[in-house]
Formats: structure tokens, sequence, C-alpha cells
């Protein structure tokens, strides 16, 4: 989504301690484009919200610095910032109707009575919210007072937004309609959005890219595919979607392949697995293999699929499109199958045989977690 | 389905209803009941009673019956006649054997100052009376029956309901001709009074405003911690009789006392200050008395404002004062309200304080209540008092229901 190659937001070396003792957030390097959607994801004391927090202005770095379009921010007060926010619980103003929370950050930029008139109503217009104008806040819904959160945000045409779990509070079906509606307001007004969640559905349909948070530390920052499919570590396997664990130690590596014998240190080996090594260091190191469930054959034909073993099925969970299938293999128990519900599966009962494979190409050889 | 559409079966629903939830009532009725009793008995019994001794007026009716028969015919214009002196006398022997002329005289007295004693007198005269006319006798025993004015009195103050100490208590008393009028410039009294309390009140309500408001807002927006031991300090004279602060003011404010020495220590003053026995006194001990109730309500309102409102005004362009005072500030009003109301309401009965710490021009409305009660005996008057007291306080509520909304009040 960059429209410029010059950088909006920058994040240098940025360290955040609240006690004096521990990091909340541990030597920051972020950019942010113009026109991007960036989300940060993480659990929660990742310091996700501690980051949104110092870029509004609401925390002061404890080191490191904080630039906007080339200008360091790190002292500049938050109401001089000229960036947009919305609250986790809105934080609409009880006290005034939808009109006057509207029209509050453009008086207080002294703008014209008509040009705040115009302007609140192209704002309620753009969340389709006309005719609840004179409520308060208490008289909306929800969704309405998330609606009325986000032209509150938008109407003084600030640069960036930013987005703390604004969609925390809805129940899912809302949710997913508001995170459309979000992603739409985002590609018509070309405003950059930086979006904090927990929730990596969230995350993985709006985002242009997405800063996956732990212990203070971005993980990995990628687009929504790229985080799913190529997971350069094991935390962001793990957060980002179902993902099946074995762990191993590397017995050969070259180049674009590796082989991993399962089994915990000091226990014989229950099988050796083809792997792509993502980042294992040499031969002898532990590792963990991420396999995604999807990516796991039933009865499959050989050739491609390069691991093949024998699994115990232990529970499965019908799901509609699609079976959830548990099976035991090379000692994991808890090794999931998505079997899709189309023609030609085989049917299957818990306590069954079965042999199943997949690629060493979707089987990534990542830190032991 | 068909059981609920019939209006017989109806009607048996209904009444298994009642009976299923018969228990559930009792029960409550029972929860309820015994502080239900309390304060019907001690509280709301005793208010009634006393409400109704200010317009109780059994003197005169009671103890001149005769008297009161005669005059009823009387033109209000000249001396009464003959007959109603008569019945005077023999009032007077009735009640000089039963010994009730003092009260009657002390009833008099509140209107014609000196009409005890020439009651007393009078009563004493009239037993030794044996025949007539006992009009000469009377006026010669003493001017006071010889003017009109007297008689007129005696005739008002023999209605068994009178408007006397309500008037009283606004200054106000019945004319020669019936109609309100002020009573003379020298007697007047309890409107002072009345202002007096609402302005001590007012300024007392204002200054744990200004005081508690600053430090509510610090305690609710300081960490857990540390807010807890300035909570401490805040509660810590909740914890202390009230008659102990008081009398620690004395101490401290004394003319020889702590403050005058640092004063004049420090330079400050060249002469000790009079701090006690004063406005100033009794306003400083009272606010230190009554901040607790104007902060905690604020305090437990701030305690429910995200501290987002504020941060949310922050990133839209308002500045930290703004912020404040167009976010902040109006999410506060129910607590100021409350906190304010509450403590308002509280000064216009203080006693003690402004007793010990107060010179007699700081005398509030209570101190009259408790001198007419205590001193004078004069029950009319005290009730008097009280209930336009109560009635100022009950309309405030109504003004600030009016104005606030009474729901819309927390207290914590």
């Amino acid at each position: 989504m960059g429209t410029s190659n010059e950088p909006f937001v920058t994040f240098s070396e940025v360290q955040k301690t609240y006690d004096g003792e521990t990091l909340v957030v541990k030597n920051l390097n972020l950019t942010i484009q113009h026109g991007e959607f960036l989300t940060l994801l993480g659990p929660s004391g990742s310091g996700k919200t501690t980051t949104l927090m110092m870029l509004a202005g609401f925390e002061v770095p404890t080191h490191g610095r904080i630039e906007m379009d080339g200008v360091a921010i790190n002292n500049v007060a938050p109401h001089k910032r000229n960036i947009g926010m919305v609250f986790q619980n809105y934080a609409l103003f009880p006290h005034m109707t939808v009109e006057e929370n509207l029209a509050f950050p453009l008086q207080v930029r002294k703008i014209s009575r008509s040009e705040v008139t115009s302007k609140v109503e192209r704002a309620l217009e753009m969340v389709q919210m006309p005719e609840m104008r004179k409520r308060r806040p208490a008289q909306l819904s929800g969704g309405q007072q998330q609606r009325v959160a986000l032209a509150r945000a938008l109407v003084f045409d600030p640069k960036l937004v930013l987005m703390d779990e604004p969609l925390g509070a809805l129940d899912k079906q809302l949710r997913e309609h508001m995170q459309i509606e979000i992603k739409h307001i985002h590609e018509r007004l070309g405003v950059t959005i930086v979006y904090v969640t927990h929730d990596q559905s969230e995350a993985l349909t709006m985002s242009d890219r997405v800063a996956v948070f732990n212990d203070g530390v971005i993980q990995q920052l990628a687009k929504p595919s790229d985080l799913y499919e190529r997971p350069e570590n094991s935390f962001v396997a793990q957060f980002i979607g179902e993902n099946n664990r074995l762990s191993g130690r590397i017995t050969a590596l070259n180049g674009g392949a590796c082989a991993v014998e399962i089994g915990s240190q000091g226990e014989t080996a229950k099988g050796e697995v083809k792997a792509t090594p993502i980042s294992v260091k040499d031969i002898g190191s532990q590792t963990t293999l991420s396999l995604r469930p999807e990516r796991v054959r039933i009865n499959p034909e050989g050739g491609i699929y390069a691991n093949q073993f024998d699994a115990e099925v232990q529970e499965l969970i019908y799901l509609g499109d699609h079976t959830r299938c548990r099976v035991s293999v090379l000692g994991n128990s808890n090794f999931i199958i998505k079997v899709p519900n189309a023609e030609g599966v085989p049917s299957l009962t818990p306590g069954q045989t079965v042999r199943v494979g997949w690629k060493p190409e979707d089987c990534r050889a990542l830190d032991a977690f | 389905m068909s059981v609920t559409t019939s209006p017989l079966l109806q009607g048996s629903l209904k009444a298994r209803l009642r009976r299923a939830e018969r228990v559930q009532r009792l029960r409550a009725i029972g929860l309820v009941a015994p502080l239900f009793i309390f304060i019907l008995i001690t509280f709301v019994v005793p208010i009634i009673i006393l409400m109704t001794r200010s317009v109780d007026n059994p003197e005169v009716a009671e103890n001149l019956p005769l008297t009161m028969a005669a005059l009823s015919d009387w033109d209000a214009t000249t001396l009464p006649d003959e007959a109603v002196f008569a019945a005077l006398v023999e009032d007077l022997k009735t009640a000089q054997a039963s010994r009730n002329t003092g009260l009657v005289g002390k009833r008099l007295n509140y209107e014609i100052s000196g009409a005890r004693s020439k009651l007393l007198q009078a009563g004493r005269a009239a037993e030794k009376m044996t025949a007539g006319p006992y009009k000469e006798q009377f006026l010669e025993l003493d001017d006071l029956w010889g003017k009109v004015e007297t008689w007129q009195v005696i005739q008002r103050a023999g209605e068994k309901i009178t408007s006397f100490y309500l008037l009283k208590s606004l200054d106000l008393q019945r004319g020669v001709d019936g109609a309100i009028v002020q009573v003379s410039p020298d007697q007047r009294l309890f409107v002072d009074v009345f202002i007096r309390t609402l302005g001590i009140s007012t300024m007392v309500t204002v200054a744990t405003l200004l005081l508690g408001f600053p430090l509510a807002y610090i305690l609710a927006t300081l960490p857990v911690r540390h807010s807890n031991l300035l909570m401490i300090f805040v509660l810590l004279p909740f914890w202390t009789s009230l008659l102990v602060r008081t009398t620690a003011w004395v101490v401290v404010l004394q003319t020889e006392g702590p403050i005058n020495d640092l004063l004049l220590w420090t330079g400050l003053t060249d002469e000790r200050l009079q701090l006690i026995f004063s406005r100033f006194g009794t306003i400083v001990a009272m606010t230190h008395i009554q901040l607790p109730f104007t902060l905690l309500p604020i305090y437990s309102v701030m305690k429910t404002i995200s501290p987002n409102y504020v941060r949310a005004a922050r990133s839209l362009g308002s500045g930290p004062f703004h912020a404040f005072w167009t976010i902040y500030f109006p999410q506060t009003m129910p607590g100021i309200a409350a906190g304010c109301l509450l403590t308002f309401i509280l000064c216009l009965g203080y006693y003690i304080t402004p007793a010990l710490v107060g010179g007699p021009t700081d005398q509030m409305i209570s101190y009259f209540v408790a001198l007419y009660t205590n001193r004078e005996l004069n029950w009319g008057q005290a009730s008097a008092l009280g209930g336009i007291l109560l009635l100022a306080t009950l309309v405030l509520y109504a003004v600030y229901n009016r104005l606030v909304g009474i729901d819309k009040m927390k207290l914590g």
C-alpha cells in the first residue's frame, strides 16, 4: 500500500520500562509506510499496547527515537500529534451527544462553525448513522458506539489513526462485519492505520502487514499470508492458526532440506522426518517442527508426500465443512489433521490405524520451543 | 396452551402465583420490619410530635376557659367589661389552686415582656378578692390590665392552635389588627440567624469542595498503594470523636496557641490574632470535619471515570487543561453534587462546633433550638425553628432534585 518510499513512522531502538527493572518493549525497530494498515498482534503483556501508547504520546519511551515524517516526536504532546485514536471501550464522552462528540476535535482546532457542521455531517454519513446525531452514547448499541468512535477519530482528517482493540467488546458477527467496514474505510480514505489486537483472525483479515509481538520483541513482521504459511519461529507458528508440533534433533542438514529425529533428548528416536530448515543452526541441535493440520493427508500416495507414518485415530470432531481428526503419531497424541468434507475422503473411526503423510516443504524446522 | 387462555383458570393461575410468592414476600417484610419499626419509633414519630408542638397552644385556653368564653363577644377595641374581669378572677382562682398561673404567665411573657410576674401578682390578688367590681380592682393592681393590647394578646394566645411560634421564627408577629407584620427591629433575630446558618454552610461547602476536589483527584489517579495511605489520612478524622476534633481546634486556634505562636515567631503579625471564637475558627473547624463527606462521593465517582476519556480528548487535539475541564470535570458533577449537598445539609444542623469554636455572632440555628429546648423550656419556639430548618432542607433537596436529579447522585 505504500504510496511513497519515505517511511511515515519510524521506531528506532525504542525501549520502555515502567518500573526500571523489566523492559516491556525491548529494542523496537519498526517502520510504517504511508497508507499502510499495520496490525500489532500478540498476547496480553507482549508490549503491543505500550508501543501504541508511545506512538500516541501517552507513554514516553525510556530509550530510543520515534519519528513521524522524519521529525522526532518523542517530546511532542499527544494533542499536537494530530493522530486519531479509537479506544478499547470507545471512550465516547458520555455527557455529549453523538454530534457534539464528533464536533469536539474540530472545535478545539477552531474550525469555523459551518465547516464543523459539514464535516460532522460527512463523518456521520461515512458510518451510516445520520439519524443518531442527537443521541447520547449510552443510548447507542455497542456497534453504533464503535462507529461513532471511528467517525470521531477520522473526522479531523488525521494522517494516522491508532486503534486499540476496538472490536473487543462486540459479538462475533458484528465484529466480523466491522472488520470489513474498517477495511473499506481504510481503502477509501487512504489513511494510515495502526491496529492493536490479540485476535489473530482479525489481524489476518484486515492488515497489509502484521507485527507479531511477544515478550516485548517483534517476533515476525510480514504479510498475513506469509505469517501463516511461512512462520519464522515457533512462537509465530503456534500463535497464528492451528499448528502441529514435533520436537527432535537435526541429523542431517544440507541447503534447503534437513532430517530430524523425533523424540526428546535421551529417548530412542520414534522416526525420522524430512523437513525444510528455517531457523536451525547445525547438526545435533534441537528443533521444533511446525506443520499445519490441513497440510496432512490421510492415506497419501507416494512421491511428494515424502513423510509417511502410521497413526492411530484418537478422536473425531465433525465441523460441517471439515472433520478435525486427532491422531497419535510419532509419540505425539495431540496431532491434528483437518479432513475436508469432500468426495473420496475415507471414513474414519477412533482406534483405527491409518497412514498419514506430508510434504517436506510444508514441514518447517524452527527453533526449539 | 388452552389452560392459559381460559379466563377462569387464569384467575387461579394468579392465585397460585400469589401463594407461591407469599413466603418470599413475608421473608422480605420480616427482614425490613425491624429497621422500619425502629425508624418509625425513634425518628418519624418524634419528628411529627415535635412539629405539632410548633403550633400547639394549650396554656391560656386550658387555664383561662371562662375568660376566653367571656372574651368571645368582645369588640377588641375598647377595654373589656366587668363580666370578663369576673371570669378572669374565677379562672385565676382555679389556676392558683392547681399552680398553673405561672404557666399562663410564661406564655403571655413571650408576647408582653414582664407579663409573667404581673400575672403571678394578679393571681395572688385574685385569691383575696371576694366581691366586685373586679375591673377597678384590676386596673388599680397594674397598668397592664388597662391596656387594650393586653386583652388582644390574651385573646390570641387563647386560641388552641397558633401561628405565633412560626411567625416569631421568621421575625414576624400578628399586629394590632391581626395582620402579619415584622417585629420591632430590636427584637429581630431569627432571620439573621437563618441567613447566617445558610451563609456558614455555603462557605464550608465551598471550602471543602476547593480542598477536597484536588485531593480526590490525586487519590483516584494515584497507584493503589500510595492512594491507600493517603486515604487513611483522609479517613482519620472520621474515626475521631467530633468533640475531640473540635476541642483540638480550640487548642490550636486559641490566642496563646501554636498558630499564633508561629505567626508571631515568623513575624507575619505583630500581635496575637483572634482566631478562635470567631467566624474564621468556626469555618476552619467545620471544614475540617466535613471534608471527608464532600471528598468521598467525588472520589468514588472519579474512580469510575476511565483515564481513556481524557486520553481520547488529548488525542483529538485538546490540551491538558481543556481536556480536564471539558471532559473530565463534567463527569465528576454527580459526585460534586452529592458531596456538596451532603455537606451543606449536615452543616445546616451544626451545633457543637460553633458553640465551642464560634463567638456569639457565629451561632447557628441549632444553637437556638437547643437554647429554647434546654434553657428557656419554650418547646413551641424550638419546634418552630426546627420545623423551618427541616422545611428549608426539604426545599433545597427538591431544588437539587429538579436541577441535578437525585438518581444521578452517587454516594459511593
